[in-house]
């Protein structure tokens, strides 16, 4: 039986960052996977992350993976692709499927980075073709080049309904509408907010009643329920769609660690089954560590950070580092983690109505029930100001852990101070020079170059773009509003493509100067 | 109905291998090499892989990931193929499995 | 005992529900009518549920189901799903074909 100072299961993003400081501290590691491609799930995801330098924040989730693999790589971490653990033991062995036969292995410590599973629901239809999870989606569009469907209707309004359906617009598909059993949308709402200006409608309250179809998906029917999510009658909305889209949580998929023997419990703010785990991430059995969604289910930036930690963890465990060491990095990656617990969708806050920001600012309730900010709710917040000349507008209207926006303005125009969470401000001494930097740099795709005074007449909004067909300079089409509506005729005036706006094309329209608060999105005719 | 995306905004123009042939249920079709069967089905308009053994129900791709295991077909052969994370090969027999077995109920 | 599996305890009589019909478990075609009767008829742990009905015990091994499952018998037993013991975890943790099972691999 071969013997490795430290096993890890699980090739994703936590996976990984345990395998690279392992690995840097001298422990001879392997990494399994049962996928045929390493990343777990980073190189389904294009949109820029959240979160600050420390946290990656602003390189798209792909480029992670591909960075950590290489950084693995060169530390000389073996990474075995399609090999599926399928047993775990308590004396740290593991038995693995490969090529057609079954390995053994023994770990003088293991990390279980295996991450999560999809949750489901059920509903008239749902076993059809054509219904399928949004993993799914993701997986056919971001790894394969092929789009799920022509016409689409998501269920679920979570960070991934959000995400996966801005995705399905980019990849030329319909997006018919967002429905969610809930009464708020449960992600973040700068990710609504990108959808919603699209012109995508969101049913809050509404679930599947009925997919229809005899031998694929030819429609479906969402229904409002109330608040013992029973349906309404009478409220039925049907719409033609070959694709409903399932995106209804994660649960942590913790089999091996149960069958190894470690102590359990089902903790539902932590998505389902988990291993009882100290600070370390280690469990009841002495050597054997969790990282990230499999001990709770968060984000990717989470599972990063809890990654490099049991890493360092399995490194003092077995004799690599001092407990000095171990204390030491350990403070520096809990704080790094502890800034990204932090704000209206911290695990703490989980299924809260928030109603204030940290600011004092009341939250939309438009954004919470339709996916974007009202016309006359805009105003109130610190990132939108109005001012002779070129700004930038920031339209981020909740507390959420990111700030790269204040880094991306060369001139400090853009203030979030100390706490990531604060909403971003205009600090009205700077001036602005149009650069753009700020537009390209947030993954919430909430902030706009404003020009008040851009002609007479008229003003422009430089607005973020990552559509296909990029229109041209000098096009006439239409503006649209956050509401996704029509606003007013728009000529595009510029569009700027540099590397280091990382394929976030920056649209300038030019509209009549009485719209200038209200358009936020530019339609081709 | 293109299914097929010649580019991404973001990911550029998608990396395929070669162009194969391949067959679904004695219909040659077109595929790239390594790309899972799913996906070049799906290009060719498939969607459905299999009938339940119970029901004979039409299922199929659900979670794209060999986890669900509601896209297995028959291929080459062999029964309970995940068709989502098989690879695509040159001439490769694909064919609906009903049940577990590529023959049609009323002949099984 | 934990009260949970307290089978004397009244849990009242099954009663027909519109959606009986609805499939749970994808694999092995088991509908909640099936699942909500089967606690009626005593099985309360979801290790008795597999055994008695096969659900989850299908080619993906309840990787779609289980959460459902579990709510839909929680519901039944008037507790919260958090307090059912979760089926036993075995290997193989992902279905593999018995001559696979049976190989292992030579030390090099």
């Amino acid at each position: 039986m071969k013997r490795y100072d430290l096993i890890i299961v699980g090739a994703g993003p936590s996976g990984l960052s345990a395998a690279i400081e392992a690995a840097k501290r001298g422990l001879q590691v392997v990494v399994f996977d049962e996928n045929e491609r390493p990343g777990g799930q980073l190189f389904k995801q294009i949109h820029k992350f959240f979160g600050s330098k420390e946290h990656k924040a602003k390189i798209r989730g792909f480029n992670i993976g591909k960075q950590l693999l290489e950084e693995a790589t060169e530390l000389g971490v073996e990474v075995r692709l399609n090999a599926t653990v399928i047993g775990m033991y308590m004396e740290k062995e593991i038995t693995v499927k490969r090529e057609g036969e079954i390995e053994h292995y023994k770990g003088d410590a293991i990390i279980v980075a295996t991450g999560a599973a999809e949750n489901m629901v059920n509903f008239k239809g749902w076993t059809l073709p054509g219904v399928i999870g949004a993993g799914a989606a993701q997986t056919m569009m971001n790894m394969h080049g092929i789009k799920p469907g022509e016409k689409v209707l998501m269920l679920g309004t979570g960070n991934v309904g959000l995400v996966v359906s801005f995705q399905l617009l980019q990849c030329g598909c319909e997006v018919v509408a967002l429905a969610d059993a809930a009464p708020r949308i449960g992600g973040y709402g700068v990710h609504a907010a990108k959808v919603s200006r699209t012109g995508v409608p969101f049913y809050l309250s509404h679930t599947i009643k009925e997919v229809e179809g005899t031998d694929h998906v030819t429609g479906v029917t969402i229904a409002e329920v109330d608040s013992k999510f029973q349906f309404i009658a009478g409220t039925e909305k049907h719409f033609d769609v070959d694709t409903v889209c399932v995106a209804v949580g994660l649960s942590p998929m913790s089999q091996l660690l149960k069958m190894a023997g470690c102590k359990m419990e089902d903790n539902p703010k932590r998505g389902g089954q988990v291993p009882i785990v100290d600070e370390y991430g280690e469990t009841s059995i002495p050597g054997v560590f969790v990282a990230g969604d499999v001990s709770g289910i968060e984000e990717a930036s989470s599972a990063m950070i809890e990654g490099r930690i049991a890493g360092v963890a399995a490194s003092e465990y077995l004799g690599y580092i001092d407990e000095k060491e171990l204390t030491e990095e350990f403070e520096k990656n809990e704080a790094t983690l502890d800034g990204l617990r932090q704000g209206m969708f911290a695990p703490k806050n989980r299924r809260k109505l928030i109603e204030k920001t940290e600011e004092g600012c009341e939250i939309s309730t438009n954004l919470l029930k339709y996916g974007f900010v009202a016309d006359n709710e805009i105003e109130r917040y610190p990132g939108v100001t109005r001012k002779a000349g070129i700004h930038p507008v920031m339209e981020c209207t909740q507390n959420i852990p990111c700030n790269p926006c204040q880094d991306a303005c060369p001139k400090g125009c853009i203030k979030i101070g100390e706490k990531i969470t604060s909403l971003p401000a205009v600090d009205e001494t700077a001036q602005c020079i149009g650069c753009g930097m700020c537009v390209a740099s947030c993954s919430g795709q909430a902030i706009f170059l404003v020009d008040e005074t851009y002609e007479d007449e008229y003003a422009s909004i430089t607005l973020p773009y990552e559509f296909l067909p990029l229109p041209e300079k000098g096009e006439k089409g239409i503006a649209l509003g956050r509401d996704g509506k029509f606003v007013c005729e728009a000529e595009v005036v510029d569009i700027k493509s540099v590397k280091a706006f990382d394929h976030t094309n920056l649209l300038t329209i030019k509209i009549p100067k009485e719209f200038v608060m209200k358009a936020r999105f530019y339609k081709a005719k | 109905m293109a299914i097929r995306l010649e580019e991404h905004p973001i990911l550029g123009v998608p990396e395929k291998g070669r162009k194969v042939q391949f067959t679904y249920d004695g219909k040659v079709m077109e595929g790239f090499e390594g790309e899972p069967i799913m996906a070049a089905l799906k290009a060719n308009g498939v969607v459905i892989h299999r009938y339940t053994q119970k029901k004979h129900e039409p299922r199929g791709v659900f979670c794209a990931i060999g986890r669900c295991t509601d896209c297995v077909m028959v291929v080459d052969g062999e029964l309970n193929v995940r068709t989502c994370v098989t690879p695509l090969k040159e001439n490769m027999v694909v064919q609906t499995q009903y049940g577990v077995s590529a023959e049609p109920f009323d002949k099984q | 005992m934990n009260s949970v599996n307290d089978r004397n305890r009244d849990i009242g009589e099954y009663i027909p529900a519109p959606d009986d019909d609805m499939l749970v478990c994808r694999c092995e075609e088991i509908t909640k009518g099936e699942i909500r009767r089967a606690v009626h008829e005593g099985m309360y742990t979801l290790t008795e549920i597999r055994r008695y009905l096969r659900i989850g015990m299908g080619l993906c091994q309840g990787q779609t189901c289980s959460k459902m499952v579990k709510g839909i018998v929680a519901r039944e037993l008037g507790v919260s799903p958090a307090e059912l013991e979760p089926a036993t975890s075995r290997v193989p943790m992902r279905p593999i074909e018995m001559d696979v099972f049976a190989r292992e691999r030579k030390e090099a």
